[in-house]
């Protein structure tokens, strides 16, 4: 099924053509933010000197971290009164990354989500549970607008109470779920444990965290549905820059909103289909905050043409991060944060280490780091509740809970050169 | 009254909860020829505070801190206890009648009778009222 067949299906010179004339229109408005002049001079590239698709490699990469120095508004290309939302994602430092939207923006990015939706056979006759967090993060309203705008009935039941979600599957006769994978894990299993039947469900829309194709099998048979990988990021809107077709055999991006380019992570050039490497996107269609080739971070590759749906070129599942991110629950930590957080409490040494384990299918983060000798007191209560400092201030910067073990100090490892400060236990499988 | 020789200055070892902390503290005070007189070990989450009564604080202090430890002192107090049944019955009924409240407490029997050792916030004023109702406190001298 398609939401916009013609737009969906176009490729080759046409589709070329409505590329190179947003790319042109992007660079336009890209010109309103001091960053992009500043950027595009440095780089001697005149707007007129992108006269091809492929004049894009004249222009240097955007990076997450250029992102931070325009802190909170530098990046708007529009007044703030024309900015009708304001969504924020992990910034690599203390400040989130803020990302606007215009009226125009919300619409533009509702319908790539209902294109997403249609294109797994989802229709108004579908009652949607949106089972993720509803707040700054993106993946919350991204999908309550689109399915709002097919006409879904839609439960905007957000994260937590795991057992009313399954109440409301269940009593609203649920045929649709979005949510991160390892929620939908833990979700089968608390329905065994509560013996309650998830009949209703046939189709689980899943996403925010990377995935294996054992996990897909798995949660197929336990939920009863079909699984779908859904990929975005805040900075390109978020959810539903690409998505997998029924076939399930790589996501389809949308080339007209977004121009595609796979890289080397560590050259920058431009890598052959097939080849993986880092997934750079320009996103043609943004009003209040373009971006020019904007680094993701994410590994992929490009896939040939020819899906049998008759879309254009896929991309395939992400396989990994060019850079140290980890995707935590769903949420994205970056180590720097961490430190960030840690040098602001005195209690505590700036020294950390960091494991990630997958504990009953969801992800647990611990942090282990030194008590500051001048603050030992020789009570536990004390520590205690320096633990518990430490616990709160992560909390209340990564929007997320870990576990803060307190060790001695000296006893973690001092890093000469590139810090490995990250041990990943979660592993490939489920 | 002179209450300060009642104080008595516990050593608070910050420890992780793993194998082999303890051993490396008893093995760096047996090297220093410290003696222990009394030891316990509180936990909580992953860490532990390991409390010790030693003959020589100072001396444990040094040498625990020089091999990287974490050491703090903690003024504590010992009374005196009968050592027989009943015996921390009469200190503890004594306690409470005083209405001091113990933060924690740790207990040791030797040649000298029972001891009862006890971390109060109020330290002063745990000594005078502990003088009055009777019962013998144990001057830090005994120690060290």
């Amino acid at each position: 099924m398609f939401w916009d067949k013609k737009t969906e299906t176009m490729k080759g010179e046409q589709l070329q053509e409505l590329q190179l004339r947003r790319l042109k229109q992007t660079i336009h408005q890209s010109q309103k933010v001091g960053f992009y002049r500043q950027h595009l001079s440095e780089a001697h590239v005149r707007q007129e000197d992108i006269r091809t698709l492929s004049d894009i490699e004249k222009i240097p990469f955007t990076r997450k971290q250029d992102l931070m120095g325009g802190y909170p508004f530098g990046f708007l290309a529009v007044p703030l009164n024309n900015v009708v939302r304001i969504h924020t994602t992990s910034g690599t430092t203390g400040k989130p990354t803020v990302v606007g939207y215009t009226k125009k923006d919300l619409d533009t990015w509702s319908d790539l989500i209902a294109r997403n939706m249609t294109m797994v056979g989802v229709t108004k006759d579908d009652v949607f549970q949106n089972m993720v967090n509803y707040g700054m993060f993106t993946g919350g309203l991204g999908f309550h607008y689109g399915a709002e705008k097919i006409g879904m009935t839609v439960i905007p039941s957000a994260t937590g109470n795991t057992k009313r979600q399954i109440e409301m599957i269940k009593d609203f006769g649920v045929t649709t779920i979005h949510c991160t994978p390892g929620y939908a894990m833990h979700l089968s299993e608390v329905a065994e444990e509560m013996h309650a039947s998830l009949d209703s469900l046939k189709t689980g829309i899943f996403g925010a965290e990377p995935w294996s194709e054992t996990m897909r099998h798995s949660l197929e048979e336990r939920l009863g549905v079909t699984a779908y990988d859904s990929y975005g990021l805040s900075e390109l809107f978020g959810p539903g820059v690409a998505f997998e077709c029924p076939e399930r055999d790589g996501l389809h991006i949308w080339h007209d909103a977004y121009l595609v380019e796979i890289i080397n992570p560590k050259t920058g050039e431009q890598l052959s289909d097939g080849e993986r490497g880092e997934l750079v996107v320009t996103p043609l269609v943004k009003e209040a905050m373009p971006l020019l080739r904007y680094r993701t971070g994410d590994i992929t590759m490009a896939m040939e043409d020819g899906c049998l749906c008759t879309r254009g070129r896929k991309i395939a599942r992400i396989t990994g991060r060019s850079d140290d991110m980890l995707v935590i629950r769903g949420i994205n930590v970056f180590p720097s944060q961490i430190e960030h957080v840690l040098l602001k409490i005195p209690e505590v040494g700036n020294q950390f280490m960091v494991y990630v384990d997958r504990v009953n299918h969801l992800d647990e983060m611990t942090v282990d780091v030194e008590i500051n000798r001048d603050y030992f007191s020789g009570e536990l209560f004390d520590l205690s509740r320096i633990q518990k400092k430490v616990v709160k201030e992560l909390m209340d910067a990564l929007e997320l809970r870990t576990t803060v073990r307190l060790v001695e100090p000296g006893s973690l490892p001092r890093f000469e050169g590139k810090a490995k400060r990250v041990i990943d236990r979660r592993g490939d499988t489920i | 009254m002179d209450v300060k020789k009642y104080v008595i200055k516990q050593i608070s070892i910050f420890s992780e909860n793993r194998p082999g902390r303890l051993a490396a503290i008893a093995h760096a005070l047996g090297e220093e020829n410290v003696n222990i007189l009394a030891f316990s070990i509180a936990e909580a989450n992953g860490f532990g505070v390991v409390r010790a009564l030693v003959d020589q604080p100072e001396k444990a202090y040094k040498k625990l801190s020089s091999i990287g430890f974490n050491v703090a002192f903690t003024d504590v107090i010992a009374v005196h206890m009968h050592d027989r049944p009943g015996g921390l019955y009469e200190i503890a009924k004594m306690l409470g009648d005083a209405n001091i409240n113990i933060e924690y407490s740790y207990a040791y029997s030797g040649k000298e009778g029972a001891v009862l050792i006890l971390r109060v916030d109020q330290v002063v004023d745990a000594i005078e009222k502990i003088s009055k109702s009777g019962a013998t406190l144990i001057e830090s001298s005994v120690f060290h």
